[in-house]
Order: C-alpha cells, then structure tokens, then sequence
C-alpha cells in the first residue's frame, strides 16, 4: 500500500509535465491516424475497382508492417531528419495497412446478392459504391482504424526517441536513470490512454454499423 | 417487346448460349425453364445487360439494346433475384423508394408510391414502411422485392428464381399472389425457375431450355400435349398432363370407336348389337356418321310391342361434347345431368366417340394408378 502511495505521489507531483506529455502523445497518435484514414479507405477503396493493385498495396503495406519500428524510424531521420515529423510519417505508415486491409476485405465481402440487386436497378458503380457497398462494409472498416489506433498509441512512445516528445519520453528517462516511478508514470498513462481510444472507437463502431445490421 | 436474334454467349471457351431467337411479346408472362446450367439465367440477364451477349443482338420495342445506356435500360425495368437483393441498412420505404430517388423523384411522390405498392402487395403500410427487411419473414421481404421492382411502374420486370428459397407454402401464397398482380397490371413478365408447376401455374408461355438452346417454346397446353422434344416431354413429366385435369380433353380418354347403329335397324337387331358387344346403349348415326341421337336397352325392351324400328323410339335430344373440350367439363356435365354416358362430336355433328363412367374410370385408372 504504502509503495503505491509512494508511485501516486510522484506521478501527482509531475502531474503537469505527465499532462503536456499526454497532449503531445494525443497529437501525434491523432495526425498521424487521420492522415492514415485519409489515405488507407481511399485506397482500400482504388483496389477493390483495380484488382490488379490489391496485391502490390497489400503487399507493399504488408512489408511496411514487417518492418521493425526502430529501423523504420532510423530509415527516416536522413530524409525527414528528427522531431515530430519523421515520427508521424512512422505512425501512419504502420496505421495504414489495417485500414488498407479491412477497407478492402469490408467492400469485398458485401454480399454478391447486394452488389447485383443494384446494379440491376440500374446504380452507377458510385451510386453502389456510396449507397450501398460503403454503408455496409462501414463496421468492418471501422475495426481496422480502432486496431490501427491502438496500435498507434503504443508505437508513438517510440516518438521520444527521435525527440517528437509524448509519454514515451518520460519512459526513456526514467529507463536512462534507472528509476522505476519514473517509468511508471509515463507507461501507465499510454496505456491508459490506448484503453480509452481502443473503448471510444469501440463506441463508435457500433454507432456506424447501419440499424438494420444490429441484432 | 423483347425480340433474342441469334444470341450467343461464351465464357471463356465455352458457348452457354448457342444462338437462341425469342420474342416475347408485350403483357405476356413468360418463363424460362430448364435444368441448372441451361442458359435460362443467362438469358435473363443479358436483358438488362448485366451479362453482354457475345454476339447477336437483343432487341426492345426494336431498339438494340447493346446502343443504349445499360444505366437507364435498368432502370426502366424491374429486376427481382432469388436472394431478394433487399438492402439491409436502409427501411422496407427506402428500399422500395430508391429507384424513384434515383429518379430524382420529390420525397412525397416517393413516399405515396411507396405506400401504394405496400398496399398493392398486401402490406399495411403504417406497420412496415420504416421496418427493416430483417425483421421480416422470407415471404414478406421477397414482396417487398416484388414492391420495389414495380416502384417506377416500369413495362418489363425480370424475376430471377425469385420464389425457390422460399418454403413451399409461401411460395404458392406469392405465386398466386403474383398471378393476380399480373392479371391487374399486365406487364412484361420474364421469369426464370427451374419448377416445372411454377412455370405452368404462372406462364403464359413456356420457354424450355436445355445446353443454351431453346427446345420448345410454347403455351402450357401445348407443352403439355404435344411435348416436340422427348427431353420436352421427360422434363415436363410424363405423368404431369393427368395432375392438371383442365388440360386432359375429351380426345385423350374418350372411346374411338363407340357402338352405334343407323335409325333403320329394328330392335331385334339392335338388342343383337348390343349384346354382341357388351353395352347397354346405341349412338343413332345417320349415313353420314352424323349423331343423331341415342338409345338405350331400357329404351327398347319398353317399347319392344309397340315399335318395330329404331327411328320410331331414340331419343332425339343427346348432350354432347367436342373432342377438345376438357374432361373438368365432362365431369361437371355428367354429374349434373345424372347421365352415364356423353357422345363427342365434332363441329359438324359427326360422330367422334364415347365417354362412358366406365370408360372413364378404366382410363383415369390407367394414368394414376398404373
């Protein structure tokens, strides 16, 4: 009891850096998944009209993702140099595949039956698109920004390392000066943090699955 | 009018359709029948261009349709799919008032045809339109279907298999709903099934299909009758014109060659003849073989002193029936008048047969138990 007294007080203590820390971290996390939805759904979407691409995109976001973050960040300082902006371009680099990923396979699994009936009724293919297929693979979508969010959280206390500030930098302090409190006080907030988004966007999945679908 | 001139599909290497020509006319309920691979969905769907035919040409009201925008051809006909193609995300009124909405149609023409058409298939209006298509049954939803097809009165409706996931009970209930719905509205009908009573119940005409090509093309009766094909006959159902007794005519069970005899015979020879062979009574023909009347043992051994001839005791005054009229009539005609035997003549009186009660249970005999 009295331990965890003690971590309290200390994170309570520098509750106004953990805060700013916590503010950057959002930031980060927030830019650089926008960008990856902005990107990602558009993109999901090309592949499923140009079957040709979606094996080079899967592929391509496949190898993106095998790639370990560290090295990734260590590829980007020569080109973007050091600070948020590498870091983001990492984040969203590794967000974008789950949404590639379920943007395509939502849209692909829309039942045939579906596509057909309208497209006899005679929809454009955006008509379809919009009206129809969109709407419906909207849940499954949904599932791949909420993983790629989750993930994005963790992955931005690697940002510090670069100098791009958020939790992670008072984690390497805390591990430079071997003190455990310190750790503490910027891991328990990232995680606190990736529960909280992981349980918004949950929320918001169910939001946008259309009425019909819900049971 | 929907005309098929020469029109071939291949997939790949194979041809599904070898060259078929149809013409369906205007108002007429057809059905595209066959066993699965036969090309009968294929040809469907290469009417509202969801296939192209690979060559040949297709024809509405004698415009081509490979020249015209497949988006406005669809969308001047219905098309209704075995899966019902319902969209679940939007209401049982949003469904069917989406093609009016791509239309650009104002929301409340929208929304009163869509009530008409609830109403048209049977829906209360006020209970369904903001429901969602899964909290209906099969049968409710695939009316909505049918509903949503007619939602822009179009001249043509396409109907894919639309009935065969249903259970049987509904099925009928939709199809003798479909029936009546025709019989008011009198579209275009092209229906695909592979169920040989759906076809008869419901097409005016019947289009057998089999290996892409089209085998007989024809109104129920005559499939029935006169099958032109012995694969025609075999998927029809060799038994199948005896389950349908409207189709069964007097020709197929009468007695071809009945006893008869001419007015000049005297009853000695006449109750001869009848012995002879076995019957109680006697056509009364005229040298020309014309009916003129009949009479009976009963007849004669009344009158045994008192006539001589025949001319002088038949009954003048014979029911009849012609040899192309149904054994339903027959069977009503019987029981009605109390008679057990009815001569069938041709237009012109000549003398063409004999339906007896016996000779009648010996063929129905044959046909349902033998």
């Amino acid at each position: 009891m009295a331990v965890i007294n003690e971590y309290l007080r200390f994170m309570m203590d520098r509750s106004d850096q953990i805060l700013a820390l916590t503010g950057e971290h959002i930031y980060l996390t927030f830019i650089a998944v926008v960008i990856a939805i902005a990107i990602g759904v558009p993109l999901g979407i090309l592949i499923t009209r140009v079957k040709k691409l979606s094996g080079f995109v899967i592929g391509l976001a496949n190898a993106v993702q095998a790639m370990p973050s560290l090295a990734m960040l260590g590829f980007l300082i020569p080109f973007l140099g050091i600070g948020s902006k590498p870091s983001i371009v990492m984040i969203f680099l590794y967000s974008l595949l789950p949404i590639i990923k379920n943007t395509y396979i939502g849209l692909t699994n829309v039942d045939k039956s579906m596509i057909e009936s309208g497209k006899g009724m005679g929809m454009t293919d955006g008509q379809l698109m919009r009206m129809v297929q969109f709407p419906l693979a909207l849940p499954v979508i949904m599932a791949g920004v909420r993983i790629s969010a989750v993930t994005a959280v963790g992955l931005t206390t690697l940002a510090a390392l670069i100098g791009a500030g958020g939790l992670g930098q008072m984690i390497y302090r805390g591990i430079s000066m071997v003190n455990n409190k310190m750790i503490i006080s910027g891991a328990i907030p990232a995680m606190i943090l990736a529960l909280l988004v992981d349980f918004i966007l949950g929320i918001t999945e169910k939001a946008v699955t259309p009425k019909g679908l819900k049971k | 009018m929907i005309r098929f001139e020469n029109v071939v599909k291949k997939f790949g290497d194979t041809e599904v359709i070898k060259g078929i020509n149809l013409e369906i006319g205007d108002n007429e309920l057809v059905v595209l029948i066959g066993p699965s691979g036969c090309g009968k969905t294929t040809s469907l769907k290469m009417i509202n261009r969801l296939i192209e035919p690979t060559s040949g040409t297709i024809y509405i009201n004698d415009q081509d349709i490979l020249k015209s925008n497949p988006i406005d051809l669809r969308r001047n006909m219905g098309y209704v799919i075995q899966q019902i193609g319902l969209f679940p995300h939007m209401t049982v009124g949003e469904n069917i008032e989406l093609l009016p909405l791509l239309k650009n149609w104002p929301k409340e023409k929208r929304r009163k045809r869509a009530e008409e058409l609830l109403d048209l298939v049977g829906m209360s209006p006020n209970e369904y339109m903001d429901r969602y298509p899964s909290e209906l049954s099969g049968g409710q939803q695939q009316r909505i279907g049918v509903a949503r097809a007619l939602a822009t009165n179009p001249e043509i409706i396409l109907m894919d298999e639309p009935f065969s996931a249903l259970d049987p009970i509904t099925r009928t209930q939709l199809q003798d709903e479909l029936f009546n719905l025709q019989q008011e509205l009198k579209k275009t009908i092209v229906f695909v099934t592979h169920d040989m009573d759906e076809a008869l119940k419901l097409g005016d005409r019947i289009c057998i299909m089999r290996d892409g090509q089209v085998l007989q093309f024809d109104t129920p009766e005559v499939l029935l009758r006169h099958p032109s094909h012995g694969f025609v006959e075999e998927f029809i159902g060799k038994k199948r014109m005896w389950q349908q007794p409207e189709y069964v005519k007097v020709e197929d069970i009468m007695i071809q060659n009945p006893i008869k005899a001419m007015p000049a015979r005297t009853l000695t020879q006449a109750m001869e003849i009848m012995s002879a062979s076995g019957v109680d009574s006697l056509l009364i023909v005229d040298d020309k073989n014309k009916l003129i009347g009949i009479a009976t043992a009963g007849d004669i051994r009344q009158n045994w002193d008192k006539a001589k001839k025949l001319d002088e005791i038949y009954k003048r005054e014979v029911l009849g029936v012609r040899p192309e009229d149904s054994i339903v009539e027959v069977l009503k005609m019987m029981a009605q008048n109390n008679i057990g035997y009815v001569p069938v003549t041709d237009a012109k009186g000549t003398l063409k047969g004999l339906i007896t009660r016996s000779s009648l249970v010996k063929v129905l005999g044959e046909k349902y138990v033998g």
